[in-house]
C-alpha cells in the first residue's frame, strides 16, 4: 500500500461522514485483525473488514472510492461477530451498511449488488402494500426485477406442497395506518 | 400465565411449522399466547435501506399495539423479528423524547415499556415444567444451534453468553436430550442479505455447520431461527452438493424437538413440513446413575 501524506486528507472524507452518521470513530481501530479472523466471509472478500477500515483511516479520495466500488461491502452478512469481539467495540456491520448506502448514492455500487438492491425494493413494496410480507408476491416481483425467473422454481413448488407458501396475501387490517407510516418516514418513495 | 405473541411474517408462511409447534408446546406449558392485534411486518433487513425512521416506526407500531392491548412482554419466536423488535424496544426504553416522536409517526401512544423476549428466554422460565411434562425418553444427541441473532449484538439481545451460549442446551437437557459440545453454535449460516441472491456462499457457510453437527454424531440440529432453519434444511441439496457428501441430519425448531419429547402428535408440530425428513434413530441407552456417580 503506498503511503499517503497527511496533506491529502479531506474534511469530507468517508471517515468523517461515518462518524457523523453512525457515530463510529474509525481512528479507534488499531488494526489487530481480530474482526477479520472471525469473519465468516473474510475469505470471499477482496479486502476483509479490517482492511476496509484501514483504507478509510487514510481519508484519501482514492481509497474512499476503492472501498465504495468494492464487492466486499456487499458481502458483509451483518452477523456481528466482528463487532462483538472487537477490543475497541468498532461497529463494523453498521459501517458496512452505511458504505453500501453511500455507494448507491454516489452511483459507485458494485454491479453484483443489483440483486440485493432489487430484493430490498421488492420486500418493502410488499410490506408497504400489505403491512406484512407476502412471500410469493415479493419473490415474483424480485424475479421480474432481476430476470432470475426460473431460478428456484422447483423449490417454489416443493414449498407450496409443504403448505409453506400462501397464494393470497394476509395483510394487516389497518392498511391506512401502515401507508401513513411509510409516507411519513420515506416521503412515499416505496 | 399469559404473554404477548408476535408471530411475524415467516411464521405465517414458510416457517409455519415453527408457529404450529410453538402453540402446541405453550399449550402444554399452560402459557397463553395473546397475539398482538393487527401486528405488522418488522421490516426485516430491508426497512432501514429505505430509512432508519421507517425501520424504527414499523417496529414501534407493534410495541404500541402490544401496549394498547395491556401486554408488557411479547414473545417473538423468529430470531430475526426478535432482534429487530428488541432493538426498537431498547432504543425507545428510557427515551421519552424518541417515544413521543415515534408515537406521532405511528399515530398511537407508546410509553417505552414493552419488553421483547426470544423463544429460548421464555422456555428457560419453564425448565422445571418441561422436565415434568416429558418422560425423559428423548435421549437423543442434539446439536443446539443458536446462530447470530439470539446473542448478537449483545446490547440488543441481552441474552446468554455471546461465544458459548447455554440456554438451549439446558432446555433440551431438561427434556431428556443429550446436547453435544460443539463449536459452531453461533457461527453465521449466511442469511444476512444473501439467502436468495447468493446461494453459493450460503451453501458454503451452512455446509460447515451441518458437517460439524454430523461430525459430533448429533442426530438433529435444533434451532430457534427460521432463517437458520431454512438455510440448513431447505438448502440441503446445495449444501450436500457443495460438500460432496450426503448429510441427512434433520433440522428441528426447538419447539418441534420439545414437542416430540412431550409426546405431541408430529402432525401438530408440523414435522411433515420439514424438507429433510425427520427420522430419529433409537434414543441413546439410559444411563443408570449410581450413588457415587457424582455429577458436576
Ligand atoms: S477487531 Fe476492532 S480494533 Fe481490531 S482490527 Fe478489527 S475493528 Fe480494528
Ligand atoms: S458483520 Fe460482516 S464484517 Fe463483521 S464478521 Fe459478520 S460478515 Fe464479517
Amino acid at each position: 500500500m503506498s503511503s499517503i501524506s497527511h496533506h491529502d486528507r479531506q474534511t469530507t472524507s468517508l471517515a468523517n461522514k461515518i462518524q457523523e452518521v453512525t457515530g463510529v470513530a474509525l481512528q479507534n481501530c488499531y488494526q489487530c485483525g481480530k474482526c477479520a479472523a472471525g469473519c465468516p466471509v473474510a475469505g470471499d472478500m477482496e479486502m476483509p473488514s479490517c482492511q476496509v477500515l484501514r483504507l478509510l483511516q487514510y481519508e484519501s479520495p482514492d481509497y474512499d472510492r476503492r472501498v465504495l466500488e468494492s464487492e466486499s461491502i456487499w458481502l458483509c452478512l451483518s452477523c456481528d461477530t466482528c463487532h462483538s469481539r472487537c477490543p475497541q467495540t468498532i461497529n463494523t456491520p453498521k459501517v458496512m451498511y452505511f458504505l453500501r448506502e453511500e455507494a448507491v448514492r454516489q452511483g459507485l455500487a458494485h454491479p453484483k449488488s443489483k440483486d440485493a438492491q432489487a430484493f430490498h425494493k421488492a420486500f418493502l413494496g410488499s410490506v408497504a402494500r400489505h403491512g406484512r410480507l407476502h412471500e410469493i408476491g415479493m419473490l415474483m416481483n424480485y424475479k421480474v426485477r432481476t430476470g432470475h425467473l426460473f431460478q428456484d422454481m422447483t423449490l417454489g413448488s416443493k414449498l407450496y406442497q409443504k403448505g409453506k407458501l400462501e397464494l393470497l396475501p394476509h395483510g394487516v387490517k389497518d392498511k391506512a395506518a401502515v401507508k401513513k407510516l411509510f409516507k411519513r418516514t420515506t416521503g412515499n418513495k416505496e | 400465565m399469559r404473554i404477548g405473541y408476535y408471530p411475524g411474517c415467516s411464521l405465517t408462511s414458510s416457517a409455519r411449522e415453527y408457529d404450529e409447534s410453538v402453540r402446541a408446546v405453550c399449550e402444554v406449558l399452560d402459557l397463553t399466547l395473546v397475539e398482538i392485534p393487527d401486528w405488522n411486518c418488522c421490516g426485516a433487513s430491508s426497512a432501514h435501506v429505505a430509512s432508519e425512521e421507517l425501520a424504527l416506526s414499523l417496529r414501534a407500531r407493534n410495541l404500541a399495539l402490544a401496549e394498547a392491548a395491556g401486554l408488557d412482554e411479547i414473545l417473538a419466536p423468529c430470531a430475526a423479528c426478535f432482534s429487530r423488535l428488541a432493538s426498537a424496544s431498547v432504543e425507545l426504553a428510557d427515551n421519552p423524547q424518541k417515544c413521543q416522536a415515534v408515537s406521532e409517526v405511528v399515530g398511537m401512544p407508546y410509553s417505552g415499556g414493552v419488553k421483547v423476549l426470544n423463544m429460548l428466554a421464555v422456555l428457560e422460565r419453564f425448565k422445571d415444567e418441561i422436565a415434568a411434562k416429558t418422560d425423559q425418553s428423548f435421549r437423543h444427541k442434539v446439536a443446539c444451534y443458536y446462530g447470530c441473532l439470539l446473542v448478537r449484538p449483545t446490547k440488543v439481545a441481552q441474552f446468554d453468553r455471546v461465544e458459548d451460549p447455554q440456554s438451549m442446551d439446558q432446555i433440551m437437557a431438561a427434556a431428556g436430550a443429550k446436547p453435544v459440545r460443539w463449536s459452531s453454535k453461533t457461527e453465521c449460516c449466511g442469511t444476512g442479505l444473501s439467502t436468495i441472491t447468493r446461494t453459493e456462499l450460503v451453501a458454503n457457510l451452512s455446509g460447515r455447520i451441518v458437517a460439524d453437527a454430523a461430525k459430533r454424531e448429533a442426530v438433529a440440529i435444533v434451532t430457534a431461527c427460521p432463517m437458520c432453519q431454512t438455510n440448513l434444511d431447505m438448502r440441503r441439496p446445495e449444501i450436500n452438493q457443495k460438500l460432496q457428501e450426503e448429510h441427512r441430519i434433520p433440522v428441528l425448531y426447538v419447539t418441534q424437538a420439545l414437542g416430540l419429547a412431550m409426546g405431541i402428535d408430529p402432525q401438530r408440530l408440523g414435522l411433515h413440513r420439514n424438507m429433510v425428513p425427520v427420522e430419529l434413530p433409537e434414543p441413546e441407552p439410559e444411563v443408570v446413575t449410581t450413588d457415587d456417580d457424582d455429577e458436576d
